[in-house]
This record gives structure tokens, sequence and C-alpha cells, in this order.
């Protein structure tokens, strides 16, 4: 990799003050900044170790119930709070469904919300990547595009954000706080993330130098912790990123939906919000064919972008499995295999 | 809860002791999970340099320019090294001296011949220098189309296949039987290209000392790699020194030398310093080896009833465009199943890759998978189980040479494998078993062979004056646990208990103990400790038998054993005398003795040599979804005596991990246009985790075999994946009612679409 300047800064404003340098990225636990680096992918002038500013890494209940989570709080710290978990189980379940344990025990939370997509081709150096090189071509159009998007892509990019923790934030409404050097803004999650577009490699709203420093759950989101599910189909039943996966959380009363959240992963470039769904959802019966409407709904606009027709049939059936899980209820404890289909029994051994 | 391995405590199976077939842990595995094992690349000579590879990233063409002063000014780069200034080898690269030699690059010229092909090596005083330099050579190209896919040029016919097998072989007349046969099958298998993916990269650290080459690197053959390294340096073997302790996995990809091991002498000979070069982890998806894909054609003859008329079996497989390897994924079929007539074909194409090599059950791994499967829809067309099927066509003798086999507990394999795995509850039906929450359900199986093969080993034996014993062989740990077992048939060639002999290995200056592959270092190596044990045993009975002195006087040689560090009269177990006394009195230091391990043409000309087993795996498929999950596996083998059977239990339940792996995840995924692998990585290369992994019973079947060798070893190392991958397919195919035929299965192909 090439040489860089590292900073270590012990305040945000001391960080931001660091990043305020065109070329410097923020550090947080590098689980993929290192490999993008390693890669020659990306190639900062300076990197800004955020991870000894304390403030950041703190889960706390607000007075108007919100939870903020601080960009700095590691996804296994925080998928294994126990409150936490109980009032969001299916944000608790995608971070667990996420790459391996040793990298939940080291990831941030703010650092997954900009974890950068898995194309291949835009990790291979040596193929043409919009979003890599601007104007460059896409590879990865007439490429192996198996796992690319089928929502909201463009002809300049077809890749998919990968995140599961995004997911089910999206999906509960979740709101990123962001600090810059004149200026502190709040972005929703679902806002946070930019489709391709004729720009791709605009990947977000965050300006050069901007740091995320807390995530917040609204406190109307604990409302639809008895119904929500966090799903996610894969070629390996652990540590793969997802082909297709989708939160999905019911209010239910008297057997009828008074509200429904839904986001579905791995099919776009950023956690896609399925808003009609929900729409269609409210007021219905908890029932398979309503949520078959629902699917409908959320995918009217998928379309291939390459090799991964059946991307769309496996969103329909994954849609309907997460909702009839949902309304199901949230099983009692965490699955041994987090969001596996398989885990259809709730807290089953893992090779039952 | 699994059951333990049986141990073979048969007195049959005790030369002279009691060490072979114990479970004994490996003797190494502390030193492993300490971090005191060290591997090649931990080893850090005073005045270490580092050295980077910079590889192509086109697949054909030329390195037109490389920015060479770009990388020599970054601060910490000692030195560039290109096919403009590299030290000049005593031979071509491109040379073919003997048919295990395979044409490698060490950049001896401007062409690349493969994507991920050294460019250039940059040496530097740090790794993260290196590293910057090798980014800033910044290489320009004058790329040629690549050729990537079966179809991707004209097919032939190879010479040969494997290693010296031809390519076209037939017993019987096939087409014929096709003409007679009442239920008749075609159909076509793919598989894809597969890496070794050892968790340790191939690595080297180099230091010449005058003419005189130390050198740490991973490697499964340590004499045959320095009669390699002597002929390209033009160097005396006894000039070279290789030691390689442990090796992190194998696989047939540390089987031979290959260019960067060369680079990393070349960059050390070029600075004068130590050198070391580990490859990354992308890098190994090059110059290493890799297991050809395969597109296999299975013709298919039987009766109604179910009896096989005839099977043909072809395969089309790829090369590399400048070198002939061919992996020989038919050939299982001329030993497996009683067909009176059978063919294997082949034919290859040349690809932009580089040269696909030997990877764990060559020819076996994607040969079986696509034969298990075969078997499988014709027992369905017939109507039968498949277990049935497969009985009803035992071979009794290996169908296509006729030979009996050595031994062949096969049908206990199918018997006990199939009442441990409750297998005769299967409905015949496809799609018909569903679990309480509404997975699908399948049960499949397969046939699992490998060859018992034996190379050519020798080993030396001391016994010392205070009774213990040395031996000594250059075997190879790939983590297989050579450490243990052969130091266990150690302990045992000599009568000694383990804790009195000293095994020594893995240094190329011991006596030469062959490749570690084939499944056959086990009985090579052991073979040879056996002799020499028995070589050195046979000189102290001569002086203690020509010595008035000794109790033992006038026995005459065959007249004693050893038993416990002492011989004893045969006739009178009351008479005997101590190692030690005997060379106490005979003034001398040590004793010592030599032996080989060398198959017995006599033997193998008579009988057919296999292992065999049986594996019965379940899967779980989401109906809607498409995800697969094998929830359990009951593998059952027959491989002769078993040395340790809890290593042994380790080799067979990693062989049927690998089988899953087959069946359902690993695939390198390439860029056609490109010729670049897009998935060169352990995050995206998928093998099993362990939440594919369920429950494994593996379990090995008594087998007495007084032919192969004479410890009756015949090889556990890749045996488990074959059948096992058949196994898992067939299961899918129970469960779903649908046969992929392109492996490995994917969600694509399960979706429910509607």
């Amino acid at each position: 990799m090439n040489r860089f300047d590292y900073v270590k800064p012990a305040t945000v404003a001391e960080a931001i003050a660091a990043a305020g340098a065109p070329g410097a990225a923020y550090l947080a636990s590098g689980t993929n900044l290192l490999d993008l680096m390693k890669g020659n992918v990306v190639r900062p002038e300076r990197l800004v170790d955020i991870t000894q500013i304390k403030e950041l890494t703190r889960i706390e209940t607000l007075d108007n119930g919100d939870v903020r989570i601080g960009a700095l709080v590691r996804n296994a710290d925080l998928a294994y709070d126990a409150s936490f978990a109980r009032d969001f189980p299916a944000v608790a379940e995608a971070l667990l469904s996420g790459a391996s344990a040793q990298l939940r025990n080291a990831a941030t939370v703010g650092g997954n919300l900009l974890q950068r997509t898995r194309c291949a081709y835009f990790y291979d150096t040596a193929s043409a990547c919009n979003k890599r090189a601007p104007g460059s071509g896409c590879d990865a159009r007439d490429g192996e595009n198996s796992q690319h998007a089928v929502l909201g892509w463009s002809d300049a990019c077809i890749a998919t954000n990968p995140s599961d923790f995004c997911v089910p934030l999206a999906a509960f409404d979740a709101v990123v706080e962001i600090e810059g050097s004149s200026s502190r803004r709040e972005v929703a999650l679902e806002a946070l993330h930019l489709l391709p577009g004729s720009t791709p490699e605009r990947e977000g709203v965050l300006n050069p130098g901007e740091l995320i420093v807390a995530v917040r759950l609204p406190a109307a989101a604990r409302g639809f912790a008895r119904h929500a599910r966090y799903l996610k189909v894969r070629e390996r039943n652990s540590y793969a990123f997802a082909v297709v996966s989708a939160a999905a959380g019911l209010v239910i009363e008297n057997g009828s939906i008074k509200q429904a959240r839904l986001a579905l992963g791995g099919v776009a470039a950023k956690p896609w919000r399925a808003h009609d769904a929900e729409a269609l959802l409210a007021g219905q019966s908890a029932e398979p064919e309503v949520f078959e409407h629902a699917a409908d709904a959320a995918l009217r606009e998928a379309k291939p972008s390459g090799d991964n027709a059946y991307k769309i049939p496996l969103a329909r059936q994954l849609i309907v499995r997460a909702l009839a899980a949902a309304a199901q209820g949230t099983p009692s404890r965490m699955p041994a295999l987090p969001a596996s289909p398989f885990s259809a029994v709730p807290g089953a051994l893992h090779d039952a | 809860m699994t059951p333990e391995l049986n141990l073979s405590r048969d007195p049959a199976h005790l030369r002279h002791g009691s060490n072979i077939g114990q479970p004994l842990s490996r003797v190494d595995g502390l030193a492993k999970v300490t971090g005191r094992a060290t591997y090649a690349a931990d080893n850090n000579p005073p005045g270490l340099l580092y050295a980077v590879l910079a590889v192509s990233s086109v697949a054909r063409g030329r390195v037109a320019a490389l920015d060479v002063a770009a990388a020599k000014a970054h601060p910490g780069v000692v030195e560039v090294m290109t096919q403009a200034n590299r030290p000049p080898l005593h031979s071509d690269p491109d040379g073919k001296p003997n048919p295990f030699s395979f044409r490698f690059e060490a950049l001896q010229n401007d062409r690349v011949r493969y994507a991920n092909q050294p460019i250039a090596v940059v040496i530097a005083e740090s790794l993260e220098a290196a590293t910057e330099g090798a980014a800033l050579l910044a290489p320009r190209y004058e790329a040629e189309p690549a050729r990537i896919g079966l179809d991707a040029d004209a097919a032939y016919v190879p010479p040969v296949v494997g290693m010296g097998m031809p390519a076209e072989q037939r017993h019987g007349d096939v087409e014929a039987a096709f003409a007679a046969s009442e239920k008749q099958i075609t159909a076509i298998y793919e598989t894809p290209p597969h890496y070794h993916n050892a968790m340790e990269p191939h690595a080297i650290v180099a230091e010449w000392q005058g003419d005189r080459l130390v050198i740490d690197t991973p490697t499964q053959g340590l004499v045959m790699m320095r009669a390699r390294l002597a002929e390209l340096f033009g160097i005396a073997p006894d000039n070279i020194l290789i030691r390689s302790p442990f090796l992190g996995g194998g696989f047939g990809g540390k089987g031979l030398m290959a260019g960067p091991q060369v680079l990393g002498i070349l960059a050390a000979k070029m600075v004068g310093r130590p050198v070391k070069l580990v490859a990354r982890r992308e890098q190994l998806y090059g110059p290493f080896g890799h297991r050809s894909p395969t597109k296999q054609t299975l013709r298919l003859g039987a009766s109604a009833a179910g009896q096989l008329a005839g099977i043909h079996h072809h395969a089309r497989i790829a090369t590399s465009s400048f070198e002939d390897f061919y992996e020989a994924a038919a050939h299982v079929t001329h030993t497996l199943y009683a067909a009176p007539a059978i063919a294997t074909t082949y034919d290859a194409v040349r690809m932009d890759t580089g040269t696909p090599l030997f990877v764990r059950a060559p020819g076996l791994a994607p040969g079986s998978i696509a034969l298990e499967s075969a078997v499988d829809e014709m027992a369905e067309a017939c109507g039968l189980d498949p277990l049935a099927f497969r009985v009803k066509n035992y071979a009794e003798v290996e169908p296509s040479t006729g030979k009996p086999f050595s031994s062949k507990a096969l049908r206990e394999c199918y018997t006990q494998g199939a009442e441990r795995f409750g297998w005769w509850e299967r409905p015949l039906k496809a799609r018909t078993m569903r679990d309480k929450d509404g997975f699908l359900v399948g049960w499949g199986m397969g046939t699992a062979t490998f060859h018992a093969l034996m190379f050519a080993g020798q080993a030396r034996a001391v016994i010392r004056r205070d009774g213990s014993g040395v031996v000594e062989s250059g075997a190879h740990d790939m983590g297989q646990g050579a450490w243990t077992a052969l130091a266990q048939v150690a302990a045992d060639s000599l009568a000694l208990e383990l804790d009195q002999v000293t095994f020594k290995a893995g240094t190329s200056d011991l006596p030469d103990a062959g490749i570690a592959g084939g499944s056959a270092h086990t009985a090579t190596v052991g073979t040879a400790i056996h002799n020499a044990g028995a070589a050195v045993i046979a000189r102290l009975a001569e002086l203690a038998t020509s010595d008035q002195r000794s109790p033992l006087f006038g026995a005459g040689n065959a007249g004693v054993i050893a038993r416990n560090g002492r011989l004893i009269r045969r006739d009178d177990e009351g008479r005997g005398e101590s190692y030690a006394d005997i060379l106490a009195r005979a003034g001398l230091d040590e004793v010592d003795g030599s032996g080989s391990g060398v198959p017995d043409p006599a033997a193998n000309e008579q009988y057919a040599m296999h292992s065999h087993g049986a594996v019965f795996a379940e899967v779980k498929v989401d109906p809607d979804l498409g995800q697969v999950r094998v929830t359990r596996m009951v593998g059952a083998f027959a491989a002769g005596r078993i040395i340790n059977p809890k290593l042994v239990k380790s080799q067979l339940v990693g062989g049927m991990i690998w089988g899953i792996s087959l069946a359902l995840h690993e695939e390198a995924v390439t860029d056609r246009r490109s010729g670049r692998i897009m998935n060169a990585n352990l995050g995206e290369y998928h093998v099993p985790v362990n939440a594919d992994v369920p429950a494994i019973e593996a379990f090995t079947v008594a087998e007495h075999d007084p032919f192969v060798n004479p410890l009756g070893i015949k090889g556990v190392g890749e045996i488990g994946i074959t059948g096992s991958a058949g196994a898992v397919a067939n299961a899918v195919a129970h469960a779903t009612g649908v046969r992929i035929r392109r492996f490995p299965v994917r969600i694509s192909d399960l979706v429910r679409r509607a």
C-alpha cells in the first residue's frame, strides 16, 4: 500500500480538523478500508484513526426514548446488548448474520454504514469501474454479475450495497448523526446512500471530511419488537454476503396489520425500503396472499441487470417468508443461525 | 454423538509393539496451537529482505513496459528484478527434464501466459515498501484475447491423462452394450475450476551461503524439489538444504516446485542477502496449479432389472497454453461398477490459465461426482433404490482389468454405513420427505474409492547405546499427522515405546521419503521405516546370536524376536537381552539400518489395489428460497490397516467436508474476457464454514490387506472427497426432484420461480 500519514485524535473536533485535508480517510476498525488499501482500490494520503474517541462508543437511551448508538460501538457489542436486542430484534439479528464472529468483534456501527460494495470489478483495479474510476465504464455489465442489482441500477453501475445492518435500520427509520467542520446535521438512513444514476462514484450524501458520530433508532421502532425479523439468503450458511435479504416489522392488532415496515438488502446500491409494500400491508390481515401482493409491489420496478433474473423471484419468496415470520412473532431467543431460513425453530441447535 | 473409530488391535496387526493402532493425539498439536510450530514464513534470518511479486493483470500477451525507476525510487526498495536483469539460471524454466517437471515462469522472457503470472519481483527493506514498489511498476501490456472456457479453443485428444494413463481406454464394446440395453441414459455434468486454498500461502525464505543454498519453504516433496533446484541452479543437491517441518495444508498445491519459489531464490542471489517471499492470497490463483474445469458426458446402459451393461465416461478438460496436464476425470469408471463394457475417452482445450495440476483427489473428485450422479439417475430409471442398484452392480473383480482386488470391504461399508444412517427408511420417490418445518429432505449416497498407491521412499533407523532409537526419513507433515503416525510406526519397527524413539522428518538432508501425495505417504514411508527397523533389529540379532557371552547365542537370526527394547528367544521367551546390553558388550555406540518402501511389482501385476467407502448424506432444502443445508453425513471406509484412528478420522471427516464443498460451494469465477479470477479470496471463493458442516460420522470397517505392503496400509487422505460429493448431489436431487448437473449447486438452480 501507499505511504500515508497516520493521526490518532482524541476528540471529534480534532478528528474533523485532521480529516479536513484532501485525501484523508477516517479509520475505525478497518475491516473494509484496509482490504481496499491493500488492493490499491483506495489510496488515502492520511488516515485519521478515530478509535480513541471514547464518546463514540456509547449506547444510550435519550429522554425522548430514542436509542443513540455511537459510531464506534462494535457490531457484536450492539447485537449482544440485551436491552437493545429486546427492543430492536431484527437489527440484532441482521448484525449477527453479517460477516464472521471475528469481524463482528471488530467492525463498528459507523464503518458498517459506509462499507463499500463487494462488486468484484470494483475491487479489481484492472477492470473498468465507474465507481472506482469515473467514466472508465462498467465491466460488471457483461461480466460475472449473478449477484448484482435488480433495483435502482443504472447503465453506469449495477453494484449492490452489502450491509446487513443497514437493511433493518432503513426499515425502522433510523437517523444518522453527522458532524462536519462547521455544522452538525442529521440524515435519515434511508437517504444516506445514493443510487448510482450517472455518478456511481458518489455513494452517499456525506461530504468530504464529515464524520458519522451516531445512529439513532426512534422510540417508535420499538413498536415492532414483537413482530420483527431479518432473513438472509446466502450461498453458504454463514460468512457470506446476502444474495437477497429482507427486514420485516409489523404491528398487529386483532389479526390485522396496523403498521408495516419492509426493506431489502442485496438488491440495490442502497438498502431498499419498500414504502409501496408497507402502504399496501397497512390495514390488511396478516395472510399469505396479502404478503404476496406486498412482495409484488416491492418488486414492481425490479429488472435483471445481467445473469441475475433469479434474484427477483428469490426476493419475492423472501419477502413473503420474512413477513410471515414477522407475523408469527419474534423468536424468544436469537436463533443459533441468525437470519437463516433454516432457523425456523427459534433457538434450535445449528445442526438440529 | 459420534462413535470413536474402531481401534485396530487385532494381534495380526501388531508386529513388535503396540503403538500402531493407538488413537494418539498429534505430537505437534501443542506447538501448533501455541504458535511455536515454525512455518516457512515464520523464519527471519538476520539481514532479511522482503520480496513481493508483481503479477500480470492480463491473461495473454507481453509486458511492454514497467516503471522500474518509480519502484526503485520508493523509500526502502532495494532492487527490482525483471526479465531484463535477473540472475541466470542453469537450465530453462520451459525445459522438461522429466515428466514431473512442469514448466514455470521465472522471468525468462516478457511473455504473459495467464493472469496472475509473476512479471517482476520487488525487493525491499520492509514488506510494505516492497508491496508499494510492486504497485508503482504500473505495467503496460500488449494484450491478446484470452482463451477461457471449455469451448474457448479447438478440442483435441490429449496424448495421455493423469500421470501417463491412456486418453482412450476400452473394455468390451460399449456401443453394442448400449444397443442391447433396455434402459439408457446420457447426461452431462460440469465442474468449475478449483484452487487448493491451503490456509498457509506459498512462501519461501532463501539464503545463499556462498554456493550453498538454505531455504525454508513448504513442500510435499523435499528431495524431488531439491533435485529440481539443483538442476535449475547448476549446483550439487548436497549443497541445498530445504526445511519444511510443517505445512499449513498442501492438497497437492505444494507437491511440485513452483515459479515463485525459484524467484525467491533468484532474488536472494541478486541482492546477496536472505529474502522472504510470500505469495499474497490472490496470487495463489495462478502459478501454483489448480484443478481443471470439467464437462463430463456419462452414457449408461442397463437391463430393465438394473444390471449395468455399459458405461461410457467422456471428459472434456483443459490445460494451459504451454504445458500438458490432463485431469483424469473419467478413469474412476474403470474400477467401480461391474459393467461388462466400459469406455473412457477425453478431449481437451488449451486455455490462458496457469497449468492445472494435482488438487486433492486428482481426477477422482470431479469424476466421482459425475459417475455417482449418473449411477443414481440410472437407478431411478430402473426404479431401484440407489444402494440396491450399486450392490446389484458390485464389482467382485476390477471391471476393466478382471484382476482380483487385494482386498475390498466395500460391501461391509455399504451395510454398516446404511445401517448407521438408517438408509433403508428412504422413500424411493424424490421430493416426498419434509421435516416438521416444511423443508424438503433428501437422502443420497455415493461410493468412495481411491487407489492404494505407493511411491518410493527410504528411511534409516538407529539403536543407540542407551537402548533408545532414532528413525529418520524426510517425510512431510501437511497437517495430516505424519509426525505422529510415522513415529508410531517407527516405535513399533524398533519394538520400543513412542517416547524411546526420536523421529526426524521434514528436511531434505534426511533419507528421501518420496512425495507426500496420492494418499501414499504413510504406506510408502511407513514401509520404509518398517524395513529400516527390521534391518537394525537384524543387525542387533546378529551381534547377539554370534556372541558366546549372549543368552541368545546360537539362536540364529530368525530365532529371536524384538519386544520392549529387548531381543528374546522365540522358543524360550525367558531368555533375552536388552539392546543396551548387546551394544555395550559389542563395544558399539550404535547400530543402524536402512529400509525402503516401494510397491511390489508382482503384487501390483496380480491385484487391483483400492480403498473403498460408502457415504450417506441428508440435506434439507428450502422449497421456496432454494438454499441447501447438509444436515447429516455418515461415511464408512475400508482402507486397510489404520495406523492412528484419531488422525484417520480427521482425514476422513476433512475429505467429506471437501465433498460438501465440491457439491455446494467451490468455484473459481473467471471473467471470460480478461481471464482474471474474480473471487480470488477466501471471503468469496466459498468453502464450507462451520455452519455448513453437519454432524459427520466417519468410521472404518476392518480390512486386512496382505498384498499392498507389509503393514497393509492403503491410505486415507483423499478418499473422503470421493463418494461424498456425489452423496450430497444425490441428496439434493432426492429432496427436490430436480437433478442439478452443473456444480456447485446454486440458489439460482433451486429457487421457486412461480
